[in-house]
């Protein structure tokens, strides 16, 4: 079915004046931008903006980020990883959010979400290991407590509760902090995640990247709804917008919401409005479903050096400061990848030993078999 | 503090939540109606009395969030007892426990795990409407990561809850519904469990093993008298975990008696008895003086009241398919 044909806009609820329809509630959605595209400044600026090296840090993040994508995409053409979704022209989500979290709160990410991930603490080579066919590398070192990425779309919103419910249970004041896509607001977890979100007051940060596609689903046929944000009143949760592609705002907006959220206000949702650059994962091809046209536009919305140009501008960034930067940035990534690369497979044991906490007595005769029947490339090979 | 007393296995269910609750602060108990209400058959009657309302947890009406909200809770420290108020809706959580609650320990290598029971009442034979009758033990005993624990009396309720509760990784716990008020015996609420992934002999014989679970553990002892005052003697296992199976009790029997039945409520094809004829097949088949058989639900919707009486494995349908296996041999 084709959103096309019918071409007015979403109602959204305005009625005529009627003695019979008495006013029950009406609700806003505000946007948050502070920087728009070439660096310019359109709101005045919040006061975190004054510290200049909180700013360089997430430039550089983003920077890294986007090494990092390149690679990783790199590797997956040469047959040294497997399947990777790109996280392109969205690194000021990530990388905004995150940076505004606590090392003690929890993180559920999407799987496009490498952004968050590395500033969460886990590391290049355990993101590489993930997406090269690995669990170890969802085994990371940094953030303990955070979750894996999660695959089959949304159905981690209701894990973000249980972890939200599990912190106000014990009276502590970290947050569950959950990131997906607009695809993934059209599920039944969202809705229901939310809606228990809402009636038990949970630590739980809702961050929607609306990258405007779900694979080859544009958002306008994703739903009728004008905005993602609307949905989370439905919940009785405040909804706000921010522009996905300044990293200023995104971390402004992720560090107010924490903050209410600490307070004892309840879960919060934030829509980030972003642009997919890249293909769905270097299995897609975009040009299948959207013109080159609508990308071409979309570049001009680079968070990358929307955040350089304003640095440049005030004169905190230089030529010598980005080519500094992009050298660090992929000799950390290159060395990275090559630890990965010389990562031994797995012996074939793994496959058993952390399924239960202590593998029970009838699965021991597979595990030794698979065992010895792996030990040459016969079982299960092609 | 330990008390005896005589309960039925619905009783049972909630002595063991109350004591779980007691002896360890990091178990929840949360699903429809729980609270207040005491669960819809009563299970958690009393409970959130005792432990207060942030323990014993009234949720919205949505499956799918209970199930994942368990899951997030339990890799975060706590023990989560998620009730799916029956098993004809525990459909849309297949997702939640297949793809997170049995894999997360696997995919994290370790790192985080999801100690959580999802508990529901199950099967037919209550004359309950549309989508209350359903035996889905198949679906999650197929899934990897994974333990399927099904009671057959009140102490064993007591007990395998109780471990259920405590161990490590998740438990899809069926609860019998038409068992909840069937027998009545003494349970001790001493805190003890029984041990997860044992069959249970429910009687010792030399000619015939019957195999089954749940609320068909009612049918086949019946049967089994029947069939002794006909000079025929029976071994009933009671299998208690279907998954992982621990097949070395039922092929150690097969292997005495030579003949086998397997007894089920759910469809056949495909259904858990197939599962156990296959290890038979496996491990046991030179042993056998007759083909294995099965007492199953049919291949077929299971109907509503007026008609689900002809649906159930009866009795009569065991006992006859036994005296067909001994006039084989």
């Amino acid at each position: 079915m084709n959103s096309k044909s019918n071409n007015a806009e979403p109602d959204d609820g305005a009625r005529p004046a009627d003695k019979a329809m008495n006013h029950v509630a009406r609700f806003d959605i505000f946007c948050r931008r502070y920087i728009e595209p070439e660096g310019n400044v359109v709101a005045e600026l919040p006061e975190v903006t004054s510290d200049v090296d909180l700013l360089k840090r997430l430039y550089r993040q983003m920077v890294l980020t986007r090494v990092f994508d390149q690679k990783a995409i790199a590797l997956q053409r040469t047959g040294r990883l497997g399947t990777y979704p790109s996280v392109l022209g969205q690194e000021a989500i990530g990388t905004g959010v995150a940076s505004a979290m606590r090392d003690d709160d929890v993180l559920l990410p999407s799987f496009r979400e490498h952004g968050a991930q590395l500033q969460r603490g886990v590391s290049i080579r355990e993101l590489l290991l993930y997406w090269g066919g690995d669990e170890r590398g969802s085994d990371f070192s940094g953030p303990r407590n955070d979750f894996p990425v999660c695959i089959p779309v949304g159905s981690h919103f209701p894990h973000a509760a249980g972890a939200a419910l599990a912190i106000k249970l014990r009276g502590s004041d970290n947050v569950a902090v959950v990131i997906a896509g607009d695809g993934a607001t059209s599920k039944g977890e969202f809705y229901e995640a939310l809606n228990i979100a809402g009636v038990w007051q949970l630590p739980l940060l809702v961050v929607i990247a609306n990258n405007q596609w779900a694979i080859s689903v544009s958002r306008k046929e994703q739903t009728r709804a004008r905005t993602l944000a609307q949905k989370a009143i439905a919940a009785g949760i405040p909804g706000e917008q921010v522009d996905g592609n300044d990293a200023v705002a995104v971390f402004t907006a992720t560090m107010e919401a924490l903050e209410a959220i600490r307070a004892g206000r309840g879960p919060h949702l934030i829509e980030a409005l972003t642009y997919r650059l890249g293909d769905h994962t270097t299995a897609d091809n975009a040009s299948r479903y959207r013109d080159d046209e609508e990308v071409s536009l979309h570049w001009h919305e680079d968070p990358v050096s929307r955040l350089r140009d304003y640095l440049t501008a005030q004169n905190h960034w230089t030529k010598e400061d980005e080519q500094t930067l992009l050298e660090e940035c992929r000799g950390q990534v290159d060395s990275e990848a090559e630890a990965y690369l010389a990562i031994p497979v797995q012996p074939v044991s793994a496959m058993f030993d952390h399924l239960f906490a202590v593998l029970p007595e009838p699965l021991k005769l597979q595990r030794e078999y698979a065992m010895e029947a792996g030990k040459d490339d016969q079982n299960g090979g092609n | 503090m330990t008390k005896m007393a005589e309960t039925d296995l619905l009783g049972a269910v909630n002595l063991a939540l109350g004591r779980a609750l007691q002896d360890d602060e990091t178990t929840i108990v949360l699903g429809e109606d729980v609270g207040v209400n005491g669960g819809v058959f009563r299970a958690t009657d009393g409970l959130q009395e005792k432990f207060g309302s942030a323990r014993v947890l009234d949720t919205p009406l949505a499956e799918c969030a209970i199930a994942g909200i368990a899951v997030g809770a339990a890799t975060q420290g706590f023990r989560p007892v998620a009730e799916i108020q029956f098993a004809g809706f525990i459909y849309p959580v297949i997702d939640q426990v297949l793809n997170h609650a049995s894999r997360l320990r696997t995919r994290t290598r370790g790192r985080l795990s999801c100690p959580m029971v999802l508990r529901a009442p199950y099967g037919g034979g209550v004359h309950a409407p549309e989508h209350h009758s359903e035996s889905p033990e198949a679906l999650f005993a197929h899934i990897p990561g994974l333990r399927v624990v099904i009671p057959s009396s009140p102490q064993r309720a007591y007990g395998l809850l109780l471990a259920a509760i405590r161990n490590p990784d998740p438990v899809v716990f069926l609860e019998p519904k038409r068992l909840y008020h069937a027998l009545r015996e003494d349970v001790t609420d001493d805190g003890k469990e029984l041990p997860l992934d044992q069959p249970v002999y429910l009687r010792q014989g030399r000619d015939i093993t019957l195999v089954t679970w749940g609320a068909s553990t009612l049918e086949v002892l019946r049967a089994a008298e029947q069939l002794e005052a006909e000079g025929i003697s029976t071994e009933v296992i009671d299998v208690a975990t279907l998954s992982p199976l621990n097949d070395e009790p039922i092929c150690a029997s097969v292997e005495k008696t030579g003949r086998c039945i397997v007894v089920h409520e759910a469809a056949r094809t495909g259904g858990f008895g197939a599962e156990i004829v296959a290890r038979i097949a496996d491990r046991s088949l030179t042993s056998l003086l007759a083909p294995v058989r099965r007492v199953t639900g049919y291949d077929t919707v299971i109907p509503l009241p007026r008609l689900e009486v002809k649906y159930m494995p009866g009795t009569r349908q065991i006992v006859d398919t036994a005296q067909e296996v001994m006039a084989l041999s």
